[in-house]
């Protein structure tokens, strides 16, 4: 039997993503050619949202782009079947950004490995940040993330699921444990 | 929804869920070919091999580019350059190119069934890129892609056909695809370029072209193949331009906000009105945009995945 157990509620989310922000703006020391680009699906939406947050503190929007990484993953060979394929959409130049990649949950560190391969198809970024809402671990890459919402200690087999309103309605983070 | 066939070999054995998961993933890499470095890793190490029996300049690079930009090796094979004009069999053929490990074969072909050969008797992807006058699927896709991206939706819309249907693999695919995406197909043409029973596929049938593009949200019009003035089924090219050409008179007819389309290659003054084939309503262009994306989207689903 498996339970979903909530390890992070909408507040939580909210407050995690605001201090996201600010450290952004601190370490970045501003939004001087600040970029933002948030992985298809999860991370898209937390890209939005860093963005408005983002513009209510500086007061000046910055530019967002929307990234899949389908075309870029490192199992299309193995796996028999074809994942569906989104949309990329990054309508300016990375030439000399600061690109900051959002993604919802860190885990193996494969898909951050094929948004970097895909970001530098678009362009020479000065240098890309990750930011993530979740860090649960397990990496199979030498990847880090610079910005993170949790630090979610799990075991390879429980499932960790973003939930986020503009998707399934509702702001929550959970983690189905077998018992 | 994934695509589960070794093959792409007409449009008549695709689902409506087949056809909507090739035209998303086709939308898809719309965006690849507008980027500055033009290409994606995804087809790394395949290859593909495009043996165009048949004279073709727009499908065949348009296959050559979608596989470069999603990284496969592309090779192309024409008749006049192939061992056939040394008699060799395309069974016979085709067994040596499988000997060769690509992983897809493109075939445009003169004779109707040969991409189906082919399917049977090799274990690579084969994709009809036109065979005879059986099907054109890949044209098929990109102009029900063309139609989706401009209209939103396909059902409901009221799709004209003109021109020589009975000789015609695009109209065949067309047909076949927009009935059952349910679009509304009318064709005309002069009676010797209409098949018997081709109302039995679903379509309405007329024989003047004011009649077939009257309400038209979509006037598909096909090239005439000069060749065939010899065989008596039209009298002459004037004639067939003055009764059955798309002209800025008759085009009056269709909706406001019409589209033109042609599968090329177009003759200007025949079937299509030079300044409608560059009118505002003509989408002729961006059909050729969308054909790249369609194959794209094809070669990525038919590839990849061991089974």
């Amino acid at each position: 039997m498996s339970v979903n157990k909530v390890v992070m509620d909408a507040d939580g989310i909210d407050r995690s993503l605001t201090r996201i922000a600010y450290e952004l703006l601190e370490k970045n020391k501003g939004i001087e050619d600040m970029v933002l680009v948030g992985i298809q699906t999860g991370g898209v939406f937390l890209a939005e949202r860093l963005k408005k947050k983002i513009s209510r503190i500086e007061g000046v929007e910055i530019p967002m782009g929307i990234l899949d990484i389908t075309l870029y993953r490192d199992d299309l060979r193995t796996s028999n079947k074809k994942p569906r394929l989104g949309k990329t959409d990054i309508p300016f130049s990375l030439d000399d950004k600061k690109v900051v990649l959002i993604d919802d949950v860190l885990f193996t560190g494969r898909t951050i490995r094929a948004a970097m391969d895909a970001l530098i198809d678009f362009g020479r970024p000065k240098l890309i940040q990750l930011a993530v809402l979740i860090d649960r671990g397990h990496r199979e890459l030498p990847i880090r993330a610079d910005f993170v919402g949790k630090n979610l200690p799990s075991s390879l087999w429980e499932a960790v699921t973003v939930n986020l309103k503009e998707k399934s309605g509702r702001d929550e983070v959970t983690i189905e444990e077998n018992v | 929804m994934r695509l589960t066939k070794k093959d792409l070999l007409g449009i008549k054995d695709l689902t409506v869920d087949e056809i909507n998961l090739i035209l998303d993933t086709a939308e898809s890499f719309i965006e690849v070919s507008t980027r500055e470095i033009k290409k994606v890793p995804t087809l790394r190490g395949k290859t593909i091999i495009n043996l165009f029996m048949e004279p073709s300049t727009r499908t065949r690079t348009s296959f050559e580019i979608a596989g470069k930009r999603l990284s496969a090796d592309t090779i192309n094979i024409s008749a006049s350059t192939s061992s056939v004009v040394k008699g060799e069999t395309l069974i016979d053929m085709a067994r040596n190119l499988e000997a060769m490990n690509p992983d897809v074969i493109v075939i445009r072909h003169s004779a109707s069934g040969a991409p189906h050969l082919l399917a049977k008797l090799l274990r690579q992807s084969i994709i009809n890129a036109g065979d005879g006058a059986h099907e054109h699927p890949t044209q098929a896709l990109l102009d029900m892609m063309t139609i989706r991206t401009k209209k939103g939706r396909i059902a409901g819309l009221k799709v004209s056909i003109v021109g020589d249907i009975a000789h015609s693999r695009v109209a065949r695919s067309n047909i076949y695809g927009l009935t059952r995406m349910g679009a509304q197909v009318t064709v005309a043409g002069p009676a010797t370029m209409l098949p018997r029973f081709i109302e039995r596929m679903g379509v309405t049938v007329h024989h003047r072209i004011e009649d077939a593009i009257r309400g038209a949200d979509i006037v598909m019009m096909l090239r005439i193949q000069t060749e065939r003035e010899q065989q008596n089924i039209f009298p002459s090219l004037r004639e067939y331009a003055k009764y059955f050409g798309l002209n800025r008179k008759n085009i009056r007819l269709a909706k406001d906000d019409v589209l033109v389309m042609h599968p090329g290659p177009i003759n200007r003054g025949i079937e299509i009105a030079p300044d409608i084939a560059d009118g505002p309503a003509s989408v002729i262009l961006e059909q050729v945009t969308n054909g790249v994306a369609v194959r794209m989207a094809l070669l990525y689903l038919l590839t990849g995945g061991r089974t």
